[in-house]
């Protein structure tokens, strides 16, 4: 065989595995963002969306967010104006977190309504003009 | 101030304009005339920028707040250190910043290019004055003046985001930037080269030196990045996959694909087409991340506001795009290889493997951070693919692309003997079997540490036989002693040699990365006098005993700080110490939300890693999340080596006549790989 082929043969193994890694890892790990009124509208044809990770972007409703330091538990809801799903989420929540600001919410819908949350990312405020890289 | 700052942005931008027209026409037509012209050009434009950045820095200094740039991104206690990195902490203050530093390398390119290849340096002008004209039109017309004033002086500030508040975002924005920035001299020349038809490894050689400038500017920037993620951002790690650290990430991971595969054209004369592309590649990719961190695209932590700048850069992009692919096409004929891969089991064939998997690994990156938008308009949902998916994907290749690390240099060009192959690998794999052993039988079961300990052994035992039979030869030719032997092998070779002080520190930082999957966290609510416990991966308990809180106010903030006394399986180590802070303007009056300052401290084997959460109701009772990070020191050490290696390579000379110059057909080791300079 020739180097030629040879290499070609590797360079297709290379690509392959690359191409097979992002599609098993998005099927494994990747997950549904979705807007409030978006999971609602799947949860009420396809209830296979209870109980799956995944992330839900929406803006704290002001004036719920409740939080009881000693259990480190907070709880709010979000809203996308239509739709509203409480939230609730144990640990710490990143130091952007407040009232009205928006949300990236990663966790599973349980059945009786309510998003039990593993992480919470607030996106900054109007006022964060960001760390200019790039 | 702010005047002649506009003043100055609308001379930049007709200066640029001329720059750009006589550098192209003046080089295709050939008269010098027009040629010397676009040579002034770029000196025009560097100081008509560089006056509009003392205006700039001049109205922030002065805190006038009349100008909108400086009453939204600083006030009037904000510590002086951090003025100064308020010229690049917002949107049209970085514009100006990036066009001013682009000015500068332009300026560079055309002083210090050797006169042998001073065909291309009037397209070169041509060029990076075109590129600067984009970056100065952006500010006067998308509009993103930072010379803006507003309808009345207010008088305060609004202040700087606590966040950028860290010596780290004073370094980091501008190493960052200026890795960025200089890959467009490279391409500058590349497109020259293009349009000469000079496209013989000649620009290639002129360029060389810029591509590691700009390579290491960015690992510099990469690194200081990840550190202030580290200590400010309270989440415990120092990569998240966030598109705006992919954005960086990607010019970085092709321009170091470059560094490799020009090694092949300059000695096989292989890889033109592929080598042209890269760099073509490498700069498109710092104008992708550009439009991708400014214009809401994609959602980050970390972007500027959505902005119409992002419609600017994308019509940018394009056309920059369309041109280059244009060109590129038609010049292909005068691109063929003028040797082809003999065996498989050589050098060429290494660094091949080495740029599949950079570019494999760019791609993936690409495809994470675009698959949101991607999945929404293929399939009509969103799909994230977040910090899992990219570990998932990335680390395999990773792992693979450290053994190659390991592989290349061991091997011969052209074509491996099985007797060579012998004797060049016993050692390495020796070195990486014997670390896998000791790591199993030590119970490490995670695979991802096991092979990345174990790889990066045998890359280590590669650069150590490297070293030592460099310094063999020399200690058995000249008989220097040991020592004085691998300072001359560093000195008169220090393309190679620097380069493997950066697989050193590629390895060190692998290690690092290892670490992590030892990571331990706990969160506790402690009242003063309690203890919250932790077992470290490393074996060792550490207690946290919270001692008080005391408040006060400093500078332009309040400060809440908790004190603790940390133990190590019952023996006191030392204090932490974790603030919330809210900061305040000069009336009082609260500004923005409280920030954490984390509390670290640092070792060889484990960081200590504490965040202040929050007091109960008041009281000195606090809660608290503690983490014990595996290795996190020999991130920045590796990265540190890996700088140092960086300035060996580009430290100025080319190598000095009279060292030992082995026949090529010898083993990989003994290959020199400099042309005669």
């Amino acid at each position: 065989m020739k180097a030629g082929t040879k290499f070609a043969l590797g360079a297709v193994l290379i690509i392959g595995s690359v191409g097979y890694l992002m599609a098993s890892g998005i099927k494994q790990t990747g997950q549904y963002f979705l807007t409030p009124s978006e999971l609602a509208q799947h949860v009420s044809t396809d209830p296979s969306f209870y109980d799956l990770g995944l992330k839900v972007g929406a803006r704290v409703v002001r004036g719920t967010v409740s939080k009881d330091v000693a259990s480190q538990t907070l709880s709010f809801h979000i809203t996308d104006g239509t739709v509203n799903y409480p939230v609730v989420f144990k640990g710490l929540p990143p130091d952007t977190f407040t009232d009205s600001v928006e949300v990236v919410v990663e966790g599973r819908l349980q059945r009786d309504g309510v998003i039990h949350a593993t992480n919470v990312l607030a996106k900054c405020g109007s006022r964060y003009e960001a760390v200019p890289k790039a | 101030m702010p005047l002649l700052g506009t003043l100055a942005l609308w001379l930049a931008f007709l200066v640029g304009l001329w720059g750009a027209i006589t550098g192209f026409v003046g080089g295709a037509q050939g008269r010098a005339d027009l040629q010397q012209s676009a040579r002034h050009a770029t000196l025009a434009l560097l100081a008509a920028l560089a006056i509009a950045v003392i205006s700039l820095e001049i109205a922030i200094f002065r805190h006038d707040f009349s100008v909108a740039y400086v009453a939204g991104r600083t006030s009037r206690n904000l510590p002086t250190f951090y003025l100064w990195s308020a010229l690049y902490s917002g949107q049209e203050g970085s514009l100006l910043f990036w066009a001013a530093v682009l000015s500068l390398f332009a300026v560079l390119a055309q002083v210090l290019t050797s006169r042998r290849h001073r065909a291309f340096l009037p397209y070169v002008a041509g060029v990076t004055s075109l590129v600067a004209t984009f970056f100065i039109g952006v500010m006067l017309f998308a509009p993103a003046n930072p010379f803006t004033r507003l309808p009345f002086t207010p008088l305060d500030g609004s202040g700087m985001n606590p966040q950028l508040q860290n010596p780290g975002m004073v370094f980091h924005p501008p190493m960052l930037y200026l890795g960025y920035i200089s890959i467009t001299i490279p391409f500058a020349f590349a497109i020259a080269a293009l349009l000469t038809k000079k496209l013989d490894t000649e620009w290639m050689v002129a360029v060389r030196k810029w591509t590691i400038v700009s390579w290491l500017f960015l690992s510099i920037g990469l690194l200081i990045g990840m550190w202030w993620a580290y200590v400010e951002l309270g989440w415990g790690g120092y990569w998240a996959w966030d598109p705006v650290e992919n954005a960086a990430l990607l010019p970085w991971l092709v321009m170091t694909a470059f560094l490799h595969s020009v090694m092949v054209q300059e000695k096989r004369g292989m890889l033109k087409k592929w080598n042209l592309a890269l760099i073509l590649g490498a700069w498109v990719l710092s104008i992708f991340g550009t439009f991708l961190t400014r214009s809401g695209v994609i959602a980050s932590v970390h972007s500027f506001t959505e902005s119409p700048v992002g419609y600017y850069f994308l019509a940018f992009l394009v056309a920059a795009v369309a041109a280059c692919t244009v060109l590129y096409v038609t010049r292909l004929p005068l691109l063929e290889a003028e040797a082809t891969l003999e065996s498989i089991l050589s050098r060429e064939a290494s660094f091949l493997f080495n740029n599949l998997l950079l570019i494999g690994l760019a791609f993936s990156v690409l495809w994470g951070t675009l698959f949101p938008i991607i999945s929404e308009a293929v399939k009509g949902v969103k799909i994230t693919y977040g910090v899992p998916t990219f570990n998932f994907v990335n680390i395999p290749l990773g792992l693979v692309l450290l053994l190659v690390t390991g592989i290349g240099p061991l091997i011969a060009w052209r074509r491996a003997s099985t007797a060579n192959l012998k004797r060049q690998f016993a050692l390495p794999v020796t070195a990486g079997v014997f670390a896998l052993l000791i790591f199993l039988v030590a119970g490490m079961r995670d695979v991802g540490a096991l092979l990345a300990f174990s790889f990066g052994a045998f890359v280590l035992g590669t650069v150590f036989q490297e070293f030592a039979r460099g310094a063999r030869a020399r200690h058995r030719q000249y008989g220097e002693p040991t020592w004085l032997a691998v300072f001359q092998l560093l000195s008169r070779n220090r393309r190679r040699y620097g380069g493997y002080i950066v697989h050193i520190g590629i390895v060190l930082l692998f290690m690092g990365f290892a670490g992590m999957a030892f990571k331990t966290e706990t969160e506790a609510t402690l009242r003063p006098g309690e203890t919250a416990e932790l077992r470290g991966r490393d074996g060792h308990l550490y207690s946290f005993t919270h001692l008080g809180i005391s408040q006060y106010n400093t500078l332009n903030r309040y400060v809440t700080a908790a004190l603790l006394e940390v133990k190590r399986d019952g023996k006191a180590i030392g204090r932490l110490r974790t603030e919330k802070r809210q900061h305040v303007d000069a009336l009082g009056n609260k500004t923005f939300e409280p920030s954490t300052e984390v509390g670290i401290m640092s070792g060889l084997r484990v960081d200590l890693y504490v965040v202040l959460a929050g007091l109960v109701n008041g009281t000195e009772q606090a809660v608290f999340r503690f983490t014990i990070n595996p290795l996190v020191w020999w991130v920045w050490f590796g990265g540190f080596v890996l700088v140092i290696g960086g300035l060996i390579v580009l430290w100025p000379g080319g190598p000095a006549t009279g060292g030992t110059t082995p026949p090529r057909s010898q083993a990989g080791y003994a290959v020199k790989l400099e042309p005669a300079q």
